[in-house]
């Protein structure tokens, strides 16, 4: 009869890494591999839009800063959180985020739906001392994001790279088409990679963020950023069980 | 310290032997554990029955157990259980729970709605949640505002009134504050002028013969101040223009100023540049007309309401 013995595999370093590897691999496997064949993962909802390059170089300091190690930006579907947070969060909202901003970890409030919740000024003022506005608050001071000039000169790289992992910006007029048919012209046009420079510019000065018509700032970027998450999809035009059926 | 029978035999090791004289001791699990174990990979069988489970191509098995629920349009619907599901059978019976509260609150005018005791107990503590999470950031726990930020809800002076129908419109559409900068109308002195016929209003010492040329100025067609903080400088809620004679104040820190010299300086600050803040956010895609309602209430009872 087969007979095992344990010796075999701690003798054998081939065996056992390949072994640990099957092993270490069976989570991902039942876990997270079937979601990307299963339809209805992500849900199919009207509004969900890749981020302007403005919006984009928003979350790259937010990631840059680590706000992600105390801000989750996922409403988990309890009441609790949606009391306070609002609706619960779809997959199709991160869809174009790489990487997602999900986690159940939290020090401080998710930030899922925090867009348009204050305003522009708030968040310069929150972010610049916290407690001057939230006296209970443990986050850091962040001041320098209103004197440091936000650097845009690789905002096309940071585009394309994006778009080699999915996120639609254009890079032609076919692209550029499907973008207008997808998420109308206006969008489009912000999503077109060859104006990225030109339409970064012309968002933070229209909109002027952080109360400074004179310069763009790291401020900027990421209060806009900031404003347009959980935005995108108007919950009002859907039944409150709509997305039931997905899951 | 354990003085468990096994612990006091000799080690048994796993006759392997590494580098000569390297060994390792076998301890296996006790029964009792590796038994629970056993029996916990049993009860996933159970699970998996139950609950959604295991991926078949482009769907996975429900299981058996299902969720009721009744969605906002009154439809009675069941579903193979999943979390959304149970979150929307949750809070809908907790919104049928406070219906008759909201349903009532949306019936009474607002000035009877603090003379019912039950009724202004739910407005307390269902507003003081509703106000801690979405005003409080700004106008701070309390209401009392925030000098440069937004104004405090518990005095006298209101921006775009303190009637209740005010307060509704307010927070359900936002308001955002604007005034033009003087830097390009007005020079220094003239600022210096209209900077003291402000600070007369409210006691302080300073050159009346300045005041008086501020008064002037302020009536003229060349800085035209009563355009928007008319004739009598007390504002205009239309259009949220500052009362500027009242002593309270949100754009220029008086307060904070020790000398009148820098009393004069904060409020020309606000001449210069003018103001384009006080922005606050539209409530009604956020709260339902209700809950607007119910905190329309709630800040009217903070102590200023008119």
């Amino acid at each position: 009869m087969f007979n095992f013995k344990h010796e075999w595999i701690e003798t054998n370093i081939g065996l056992l890494l390949v072994l640990t590897m099957l092993a270490i691999s069976v989570g991902g496997m039942v876990e997270i591999a079937p979601l990307f064949f299963i339809k209805g993962t992500i849900e199919k909802v009207d509004g969900v839009r890749p981020y302007t390059p403005l919006e984009l170089r928003g979350r790259d300091i937010y990631q840059r800063e680590g706000c992600y190690l105390c801000h989750s930006q996922m409403i988990r579907p309890f009441r609790d959180e949606a009391l306070r947070y609002g609706h619960y969060s779809l997959a199709a909202e991160s869809q174009y985020d790489h990487p997602f901003q999900w986690g159940s970890k939290r020090t401080g409030p998710d930030l899922a739906r925090v867009g348009k919740k204050y305003s522009n000024e708030w968040h310069v003022e929150h972010l610049v001392s916290p407690r001057s506005v939230v006296p209970q608050s443990v986050m850091p001071n962040f001041p320098w994001l209103l004197t440091t000039p936000l650097n845009i000169s690789d905002i096309t790289e940071r585009m394309m790279a994006l778009r080699k992992v999915g996120v639609p910006y254009s890079l032609n007029k076919q692209e550029y088409d499907a973008n207008v048919k997808k998420f109308g012209a206006k969008t489009a046009e912000m999503l077109n990679i060859a104006d990225a420079r030109k339409n970064l510019i012309k968002q933070a000065q229209e909109e002027n963020y952080d109360g400074d018509r004179s310069n763009i700032s790291e401020m900027d970027a990421l209060v806009a950023y900031l404003q347009v998450l959980g935005t995108m999809v108007d919950f009002r035009k859907y039944d409150d069980d709509a997305f039931v059926k997905y899951r | 310290m354990s003085q468990d029978k096994k612990t006091r035999q000799a080690p048994q090791t796993t006759g392997h032997v590494w580098d000569g004289d390297l060994q390792e001791y076998n301890n296996p699990v006790p029964d009792w554990w590796l038994i629970a174990f056993y029996i916990s990979i049993a009860a996933a069988v159970g699970y998996w029955l139950v609950f959604p489970a295991w991926p078949i191509g482009g769907t996975y098995t429900k299981g058996f157990d299902t969720i009721t629920y009744v969605n906002d349009k009154g439809v009675t619907k069941t579903t193979h259980w999943n979390t959304r599901a149970l979150f929307l059978k949750k809070t809908n019976e907790a919104v049928a729970a406070q219906k008759p509260y909201y349903t009532k609150i949306a019936n009474t005018p607002f000035e009877q709605i603090a003379k019912d005791p039950d009724l202004n107990s739910f407005v307390i503590s269902a507003g003081k949640a509703l106000f801690s999470d979405n005003c409080a950031p700004c106008h701070q726990q309390g209401g009392g505002g925030k000098m440069g930020l937004a104004p405090n809800l518990t005095d006298d002076d209101w921006l775009y009134g303190g009637h209740f129908t005010q307060i509704q419109q307010t927070i359900t559409n936002g308001r955002h504050g604007y005034m033009p900068p003087f830097k390009t109308v007005l020079n220094d002195t003239q600022m210096t002028e209209l900077a003291d016929y402000v600070l007369s209003f409210s006691k302080v010492p300073v050159n009346p013969a300045s005041a008086q040329a501020g008064n002037a100025l302020f009536h003229s067609e060349t800085a035209a101040c009563y355009y928007c903080h008319g004739a009598d400088a007390k504002g205009r809620t239309v259009i949220g223009s500052k009362n500027l004679t009242d002593n309270i104040w949100l754009w220029a820190n008086v307060p904070a100023a020790q000398t009148v010299a820098d009393k004069e300086n904060v409020i020309k600050n606000v001449i210069y540049h003018g103001l384009d803040k006080g922005v606050m956010p539209a409530w009604k895609d956020r709260l339902s007309a209700d809950q607007i309602k119910l905190l329309t209430v709630y800040e009217h009872d903070l102590g200023g309401g008119q």
